[in-house]
């Protein structure tokens, strides 16, 4: 690492930052609607989104800060098996053409905000209506909290925020100013600013990584001589478990991890409130489908960005973080000035997802808990208002997480947030195609697979770690290594369908069912689905 | 494109097959990155390498686009049977 601040590359970031920063406070105008102050327009942006708009918040939602400092920095940890990556995010676009379209629809005939909305129309029952939205909330706290370690990350490798012996008031400083900026103009334009400022994120991304790809490459004598390294390095053993470091293709014993972990995740990953709230907010049913066949391009660049895991590994990159080690190939690499450039893209795209995901967990606490529970009257406006607060709220709450604890917890909990966010899976895809599901046989299901995912996950041990040492068990019965998540998920959905048997059964009383047949494939255009106000000044073209 | 007409949903009484040989075509194309991708055995191997990327990671990368091309067929397909059911017209 060098000594001292990167004057220039902290110049450029700081331009970038200035730049996106006036972008977010500008998009409370962008596309504004005569009657604003409501959840509609706040949370989900009018619901409004094109195709354009809504793949580049898609993707700066999916692919976020955290996913370009850890992918390639799981590579460069044990090689082939951080690729799972990839798969996983190819397997994710077949699952949205197939399910979101249909929430899409009921979503818009009856003005739902939220999963847990939807949980409780279909099925009449708040108390799983509630599980559901604080599954959300909590599996969303720490991916708030990484996207933080993201942009620290960076700081650190820039220099800024001094050395141990720094005061921590000091040090935290440029990671409070940036998430002071991120809370203000989130809470003034709400999914507006992400939206407009991941055009940039995206952007500046691409750029850096099409670079990377090529000249990192050639200044370290081909992918040939990158790979034969990467392989010699990784066969050597690791001096902590007397086995080999990693592998280039994944092994027999660790093929059923990789399966898992992809099929898992990718399941997962649109549970997630923020890729809800960003799906929620385009126009129609087609954009969505649309979207399904243009994202794919981030996982392309993921897969390239992956392999730069390998090349900080030929250039011989030595971190005790492995989080630091593309951040640090960057400056290794790269003139000063486009080091600045490649850190403002990570940095910036902390941002996006960070400003989305607390959106979603607002619009999650507003509508499942303060207007179910705590204020069953409350008008448009108050549900606004609340919003608003929330997403500060639990942006404070992940700074909090960050500053005080360590920067594993965050990890750890981001691991057990995917394997719990897959628990509210079968009350929500399922209920999206079936009512046979009985209320109370879904919620016992979930509370199976949470139980069951938090403590498999507790008992993993790594060479570092006593506990939360990974993501991936034995799966009992089968006896290969395989995704907690994904296991869970299994016991979940079996004791949903027994119970829903018994309790059908023994005709115990079911929920009403607020939601009819048609609402599922409901479109623009048909009756009753174009509820919500059009916005009146259409200030930038919306693509189509 | 040609707007569908407004009133005309599929016609009452005689309700269109779930089941249509463009549906399941537009399954399968939804199938198959699953298969392809979660069979970890077909393609965990290091050669061929391809300009010095083993075959490991350009095949998953190479799928990337191949489960895209399969996507887009299928909402062609998804959405030429729903612009044919809103026009009311039987096949």
């Amino acid at each position: 690492m060098k000594d001292g601040v990167n004057g220039v590359a902290l110049a450029v970031f700081i331009f970038f930052f200035v730049a996106v920063t006036v972008m977010g406070f500008l998009a409370a105008r962008w596309r504004k609607a005569a009657q604003s102050d409501n959840l509609d327009e706040w949370g989900l942006g009018g619901r409004s989104f094109g195709t354009w708009v809504t793949w580049f918040l898609l993707g700066g939602d999916l692919y976020t800060a955290y996913t370009f400092v850890a992918v390639p920095a799981a590579i460069y940890a044990a090689g082939a098996a951080g690729f799972f990556a990839v798969p996983y995010t190819i397997l994710v676009y077949p699952l949205i053409f197939t399910f979101l379209p249909r929430l899409w629809s009921v979503s818009h005939k009856h003005g739902y905000v939220t999963t847990s909305d939807f949980v409780r129309g279909r099925f009449g029952s708040k108390g799983l209506s509630l599980a559901v939205a604080l599954t959300g909330i909590l599996a969303t706290m720490p991916y708030i909290a990484l996207q933080l370690v993201g942009i620290q990350a960076v700081l650190d490798v820039m220099g800024v925020g001094g050395g141990e012996n720094t005061h921590w008031f000091v040090k935290d400083l440029p990671l409070l100013i940036a998430f002071g900026v991120l809370a203000a103009y989130t809470y003034s334009s709400g999914l507006r600013a992400p939206a407009l400022i991941a055009f940039v994120k995206d952007g500046l991304i691409y750029l850096v990584i099409i670079v990377a790809i090529i000249y990192i490459p050639i200044k370290l004598g081909g992918f040939e001589h990158i790979f034969s390294v990467a392989e010699d390095t990784f066969a050597q053993p690791n001096p902590a478990t007397g086995k080999p470091r990693g592998e280039l293709a994944s092994g027999p014993n660790a093929q059923w991890a990789y399966a898992t972990l992809a099929l898992g995740s990718a399941l997962a990953l649109f549970m997630y409130p923020h890729s809800i709230t960003a799906t929620l907010s385009s126009r129609s049913r087609n954009v969505i489908r649309r979207n399904t066949t243009i994202l794919p391009l981030y996982s392309l660049m993921l897969g390239l960005l992956a392999l730069l895991g390998f090349m900080a590994v030929a250039a011989g990159i030595k971190v005790q973080n492995g989080q630091l080690a593309i951040p640090q190939l960057f400056e290794d690499m790269f003139p000063d000035w486009f080091t600045g450039v490649a850190f403002a893209a990570i940095g910036i795209g902390a941002l996006v997802p960070a400003a989305i995901m607390s959106i979603a967990a607002a619009n999650l606490f507003t509508r499942n808990i303060y207007k179910d529970f705590l204020r069953p009257g409350a008008t448009p406006a108050q549900e606004h208002k609340v919003a608003k607060l929330v997403s500060l709220l639990v942006k404070v709450g992940a700074l909090v997480f960050v500053l005080t604890m360590d920067k594993t917890v965050a990890i750890n909990f981001q691991l057990l947030g995917g394997i719990w966010i897959l628990q509210t899976m079968p009350a929500l895809v399922g209920g999206l195609f079936t009512r046979w599901f009985h209320r109370w046989a879904l919620l016992a299901g979930w509370a199976a697979g949470m139980v069951y995912g938090t403590l498999a996950a507790y008992g993993v041990a790594s060479p570092t770690q006593k506990h939360f040492g990974g993501s991936s068990a034995e799966i009992p019965g089968i006896g290969e290594i395989g995704y907690i998540g994904l296991t869970a998920f299994v016991l979940n959905v079996l004791v949903t369908v027994v119970l829903t048997v018994v309790l059908r059964a023994t005709k115990a009383p079911d929920g009403v069912d607020e939601t009819s047949p048609e609402d599922y494939t409901a479109d623009v255009g048909d009756k009753g689905v174009q509820a919500d106000p059009p916005p009146v000044t259409a200030g930038v073209p919306a693509g189509h | 494109m040609p707007e569908p007409s407004e009133s005309a949903g599929t016609p009452a009484g005689r309700a269109a097959p779930v089941v249509t040989p463009s549906r399941v075509i537009a399954g399968l194309c939804l199938v198959a990155p699953f298969v392809a991708m979660l069979w970890v055995g077909s393609y965990a191997k290091v050669e061929p390498t391809l300009v010095g990327i083993p075959f490991f990671y350009w095949y998953q990368m190479l799928w990337v686009l191949i489960s895209t091309a399969l996507t887009m067929i299928a909402y062609k397909l998804v959405q030429r049977e729903q612009r044919l059911r809103k026009g009311g017209a039987s096949r």
